[in-house]
């Protein structure tokens, strides 16, 4: 793609939600003009076979990301911390998409 | 075979062979699209299309009972005896082109299965169901291609309203009611196709306004399509699809 096509083909990152009472899930992202075709487009991309029930589009350059670089510092911490696990109890019988 | 029944066997191949012709058309796409979500998109329309094509051919099979299934019908008849609306066997041109042959195609295509839908004859009214909800999404795609083609740039508006121009004069045949659609309209089960003209025309302009294009003027139509007199492109576009079967008949994938 050439700079110009890039500028008005954007990137926009596509969320499925596969059922009711289910999250949206990030499942890829496609090229667009507008919001109207980006949504259009991930009909047709990544709902073929019957994945979902709604579905989110968002353009690429909306996302703020965190640097790959600080992954350690905003995550490493979190790994030791064992008590934040819900290991401690039982999950009543029943519950699901916990 | 009973008048009724020969008249519904005419009637599932017109629409049988519209959809497999038009599935054939938009499939030449694959791989050929401007970007590869469009190339998706359209395949999709066209396994849509093809899919609805071997419910009505299957269909014709039933009624017909002398043996022949979705593939003899698909696959061993010549162009005289196909019987599409000759809008679907004009070829893809530009993507504009293709656009606008969609378009005014899925106008008509969906208010005649809203139509069928409740047929008096089940197995009419089951394909027509399953059928409209697929058209339903064609026609809001089509139609928002013309929009952006003929709202866009001075080349996409030139080249959509030149294939408008092109290809009205294809669309009165799609409004024409014959014996057959006469007898089956009669017994509740068929689609009065002169009735689905203002619909159409309101949607279709609807959208060219949106579009700033010009509505073509009706003059001089094309027919023949329907009882089996088709333009010299039909030949070519069977010739490919039917090359492969013909040539080792009765093989198996």
């Amino acid at each position: 793609m050439s700079d110009a096509d890039r500028a008005s083909w954007p990137l926009w990152e596509v969320f499925v939600r596969s059922g009711h009472g289910l999250s949206h899930k990030h499942v890829g992202s496609l090229h667009a003009t507008d919001a109207t075709m980006a949504l259009q487009n991930a009909r047709d991309v990544y709902t073929r076979r019957n994945e979902g029930v709604s579905v989110w589009v968002v353009k690429s350059s909306d996302v703020v990301a965190s640097d790959p670089g600080d992954r350690d510092l905003l995550f490493a911490p979190a790994q030791e911390k064992t008590f934040r696990h819900p290991t401690y109890y039982t999950v009543p019988e029943g519950v699901k998409h916990l | 075979m009973p008048a009724l029944d020969s008249a519904l066997f005419e009637f599932a191949l017109r629409l049988g062979d519209t959809t497999l012709v038009l599935g054939q058309r938009v499939s030449a796409w694959t791989g050929h699209a401007p970007i590869v979500e469009e190339d998706l998109a359209l395949t999709n329309v066209a396994l849509d299309l093809v899919g609805q094509a071997r419910l009505w051919l299957t269909l014709a099979g039933q009624i017909e009972n002398a043996g022949r299934d979705e593939d003899a019908l698909a696959y061993f008849r010549d162009a005289h005896e196909f019987r599409n609306v000759l809008l679907v066997e004009r070829p893809n041109g530009n993507f504009a082109d293709t656009m606008a042959r969609q378009f005014l195609f899925d106008t008509w295509h969906f208010y005649t299965l809203q139509r069928l839908a409740t047929s008096r004859d089940e197995r009419v009214s089951a394909i027509a169901q399953k059928s409209v909800r697929e058209v339903a999404y064609h026609v809001r795609r089509s139609g928002d291609w013309v929009v952006r083609l003929g709202d866009g740039t001075d080349v996409s508006r030139a080249r959509m309203q030149a294939a408008l121009d092109e290809l009205w004069p294809y669309t009165g045949e799609l409004f024409t009611s014959d014996d057959v659609d006469r007898e089956l309209v009669a017994h509740g089960i068929g689609c009065d196709f002169e009735a689905l003209r203002e619909p159409w025309s309101l949607h279709v302009e609807g959208i060219l306004r949106e579009a700033t294009l010009e509505r073509p003027q009706d003059g001089w139509m094309h027919a023949g399509g329907k009882t089996g007199r088709h333009t010299e492109q039909l030949g070519y576009l069977l010739a490919e699809m039917q090359s492969v079967r013909r040539s080792v008949p009765g093989e198996r994938w």
